[in-house]
């Protein structure tokens, strides 16, 4: 369209994906229609990056996809056998680096890590398992922490603080240590003051922070990911300003124009 | 099996030594808290004084820092568990902590590890029953050339042999306060053993100073780029257009921040040059901030050089006094410079720049993602250039000689000097400074090395060679390094050393990232796999497999590269690993007899009809 001002683009596996200034390469794809697939990036907070899911090779050089600023003409190479290869390799380490029994799982079918792992292919864990020892917290009245579960993706973190002016959860340790805390001199969640009402509590993507009392409502084949896949979700969820008359506000811009879910958890999203 | 019980004979820590009262506690807190002004970005700082007097931080102490810093509790919580040196568990009165870089261990310091446990009746990696000693092990301190050594409270003690380690008990056992031990046992010696153009530089403190004043900031900076000093740290950035780009970008303060995290185990050559030429450290310092127009400078100071930190502070105090450092440094109008020292506290990480930029802010030590650069926005998001000390000591030089002076040794692409840390099999380890471009085969022989089977070259993260590749050159284009020379002779195991390193990164990875935290623990496993004589062929693939994962997706160059060392050794040395294979098709990592190990501690059984394995062979 020579008379209109031309919206720059990069090159996603072939196709031209537009993008506005600002947007990272995982924004601009997820709004365009585009899927990459991604655990820890959240299109409510700022990306930090830490799964590598999104790892995507951008003229040549590996990066991920939710940090990297898109730039005009970038070729971005993404649904590659080799990319693909690694991704499960990433969420295969995140299998094994816990203690994950998804038949038994409160979150099966609402877990954003058995769900990718389902899209990409995953069979089996493949690698060693490490049987960590991580107690549960069920200290309080209301919520159940089950550290076991944990991927370190560190949205309850942020959601915490960005969006509950809390702070309820930090991280601790280093490497294969690390591990989540909580805000108390005790370290337990009943001495914190977290509520049920809390984003923190919702966004978790897998089973660590759980009502209680609430088990097991919807029967598995029931749930959020037993309807369809986390690709086309994750479609339908992306904010979408290019398609907008205004920018939403990443931080009020989550399913809100998707199609209404059929499901509880959405319910559970949004509490 | 060691004793894990203490024994009577230990005197208790007397009653005035005891946990003070919690008033006393929060009190001495407090007075931290204020001679830091409550600045959150001084936390490693303020953590590590809070930590002095009991040896860990108690939940109430994390607690009273963090609502005078005014941050959540869970954050500074996870702060102290990021560092190696900060204790969130009671630790003994006595805090020791053995070296264990793979030159220790080659210096004999397992069994002395053990006679330590054994003679103090304590098991490595606990806390003695009456609270007075714990034995841990750490990773390399920077004392290759004089191991093995230790640390005590965070004070190295190098050169340990048996009498001295029975020295260490009995001060131990007797207590004697750490300030009155005998001052012989801390001496750290130089080592120089090959001094070139930097190591032999003798200048009155101002020189390099008012050479730069008078070339003028535009014309120095150029100077510096003509000489194409790369980054002496092991990156090998081009100095000059770091502290171009740090100059033009925008922002109210820059800093200059030198990195003495010298972490890279086998290397200490930084330890030598702030020992010996602290003053012409600063004085590059001082010479990028007239150059950037900074006015701030930090040293960054790895944990483990306790003992630079007093002579340090000393030397920065005599600048200030000599005007050196401060406001209108040497009468020049405007000219303003100065330099705080902080400390680290255990975490090769934060040799990393950006990681070493949130520690610096107070936080743990994670490296950022980038873009920005850190010349756009590093300290507190403002313009920084981050230099390794021997790439401000060269800076310093060549203001006071110039480019062509620099340039005229070196290859054509590296210019200058290169400092080495030389360690490991060889007759004289030490430090010694070559012209970049110098043979591996030309140090083995000046350094006293025979039967050379392999040398690593820039510590665990660069390369280890073989015989046939001892003709390689030291420099940026062929052998990148940050200057560490681990030499191992032909009684040595290569996989071993392979394998020591892959706990070394596995422990030292920050987490942040997926590839990283759990490859470097998967590789671990992966390679005691092997030495425990259940590996086969599928495991070797794994390894190359982890290693492709790593190299493409780690945050930082940790993870890319904490496979090198066993694709190298795989790749020279296969032989070393496929001895231990059982066989080429698959052997299960999972040890059913080893699981029921727990099982036989708790009915206290340990005969043969307890051990699958026995039964299984009878």
């Amino acid at each position: 369209m020579p008379d209109e001002k031309q919206v720059p683009t990069f090159q996603l596996d072939g196709v031209d994906v537009p993008f506005q200034p600002g947007q990272t390469v995982v924004q601009a794809a997820l709004a365009a229609g585009h899927y990459i697939p991604h655990l820890c990036y959240h299109p409510e907070f700022k990306p930090h990056g830490s799964c590598k899911v999104c790892t995507v090779r951008a003229n040549g050089w590996t990066a991920t996809a939710c940090t990297l600023p898109a730039k005009a003409r970038m070729v971005v190479e993404s649904d590659k056998e080799d990319l693909n290869d690694l991704r499960r390799t990433l969420v295969q380490m995140l299998f094994v680096e816990g203690n994950h029994f998804c038949p038994s799982c409160e979150k099966s079918g609402n877990c954003v890590l058995q769900a990718v792992g389902y899209d990409l292919g995953v069979t089996s864990p493949d690698l060693d398992y490490f049987f960590p020892d991580r107690p549960v917290d069920a200290s309080h009245p209301d919520l159940l922490l089950d550290f076991n579960r944990c991927i370190l993706c560190e949205l309850c973190v942020r959601a915490s603080s960005e969006v509950d002016g809390k702070s309820v959860f930090a991280l601790s340790g280093r490497g294969i240590r690390k591990h989540l805390i909580v805000n108390a001199e005790s370290g337990r969640l009943a001495d914190t003051d977290i509520s049920v009402r809390d984003k923190a509590v919702s966004v978790c993507p897998v089973g660590v922070i759980l009502r209680k009392r609430s088990g097991f409502m919807v029967p598995i084949g029931k749930r959020r990911f037993d309807a369809s896949p986390i690709s086309d979700q994750a479609l339908r969820d992306a904010p979408r300003p290019l398609t907008r008359a205004t920018e939403a506000k990443p931080a009020e811009a989550p399913a809100a124009g998707s199609a209404p879910r059929a499901d509880a958890s959405a319910k559970q999203d949004r509490a | 099996m060691r004793p894990v019980f203490a024994r009577a004979a230990i005197p208790r820590v007397p009653p005035n030594d005891v946990m003070p009262p919690d008033a006393d506690r929060l009190a001495r807190v407090d007075a931290i808290l204020q001679r830091h002004g409550a600045d959150r970005t001084h936390l490693v700082e303020i953590l590590r004084e809070a930590q002095e007097p009991e040896g860990w931080l108690p939940p109430e102490v994390i607690t009273r820092i963090a609502r005078a810093v005014d941050l959540p509790r869970a954050r500074v919580e996870g702060v102290a568990g990021f560092y190696s040196m900060l204790h969130l568990e009671p630790a003994g009165r006595y805090r020791i902590r053995f070296a264990d870089n793979i030159t220790d261990r080659m210096q004999g310091s397992e069994a002395l590890l053990d006679r330590m446990c054994e003679s103090l009746w304590v098991e490595q990696g606990k806390t003695s029953e009456d609270g007075l000693v714990s034995i841990a092990r750490t990773s390399c301190i920077g004392m290759c050339d004089q191991g093995p050594a230790l640390l005590v409270n965070g004070r190295a003690i190098p050169r340990l042999d048996t009498a001295r380690i029975d020295r260490i008990a009995e001060l131990v056992r007797a207590p004697t306060a750490l300030d009155a031990w005998p001052p012989d046992l801390f001496v750290v010696e130089d080592n120089v053993r090959r001094p070139d153009r930097i190591l032999s530089a003798a200048f009155a403190p101002g020189e390099v100073i008012r050479a730069t004043l008078a070339r003028g900031a535009g014309p120095a900076l150029e100077e510096i780029k003509r000489s194409n000093l790369l980054g002496r740290g092991g990156a090998g950035f081009t100095t000059g257009i770091k502290w171009q780009t740090t100059r033009d970008s925008p922002g109210e303060e820059r800093y200059v921040v030198c990195n003495a995290d010298e972490g890279e185990p086998g290397t200490f050559k930084d330890r030598v040059l702030l020992a010996r030429h602290a003053d012409m450290t600063i004085e590059g310092m001082t010479a990028a901030a007239y150059m950037i127009g900074s006015r701030r400078g930090f040293i960054y100071l790895r944990g483990e050089y306790l003992h630079l930190r007093e002579p340090l502070l000393e030397t920065l105090a005599r600048r200030r006094a000599a005007n050196l450092l401060g406001k209108d440094i040497l009468g020049t109008p405007g000219f303003e410079l100065d330099v705080e020292l902080r400390m680290g506290a255990g975490a090769y990480v934060c040799g990393e720049a950006t990681a070493l930029l949130e520690s610096l802010e107070g936080k743990r030590g994670i490296p950022r993602n980038k873009p920005p650069r850190m010349a756009e926005k590093g300290f507190l998001k403002l313009p920084t250039t981050v230099n390794n000390v021997e790439t401000f000591c060269g800076a310093a030089l060549i203001m006071l000689h110039g480019a062509d002076w620099f340039r005229a040794v070196g290859t054509s692409k590296s210019s200058g000097t290169k400092l080495l840390s030389v360690s490991g099999d060889c007759a004289r380890p030490g430090i010694y400074e070559y012209p970049l471009g110098v043979t591996v085969q030309q140090v083995l022989e000046d350094c006293g090395a025979e039967r050379t089977q392999a040398v690593q070259v820039g510590g665990p993260s660069g390369t280890c060679v073989s015989a046939n590749e001892f003709r390689r050159r030291l420099a940026f284009e062929d052998l990148e390094t940050g200057g560490a020379f681990m030499v191992f002779d032909e009684s040595r195991d290569l996989f071993e050393i392979a394998r020591h390193f892959a706990h070394f990164f596995a422990h030292e990875s920050c987490g942040f990232c997926t590839p990283c935290r759990v490859g470097t623990s998967l590789l671990r496993n992966c390679m005691d796999k092997l030495h425990e004589g259940k590996g086969s062929q599928h495991d070797l693939d794994r390894i190359l497999r982890l290693n492709r994962v790593l190299k493409a997706s780690s945050h930082c160059g940790l993870g890319q590269s904490a496979c090198n060392p066993l694709v190298d050794t795989l790749k020279r040395f296969r032989p070393a690993y496929e001895r231990r294979l059982q066989s080429f098709e698959f052997e299960p990592a999972f040890d059913l007899d080893g699981a029921l190990a727990r099982a036989r501690a708790m009915t206290g059984r340990d005969d043969p009809g307890a051990h699958l394995r026995e039964t299984e062979n009878g």
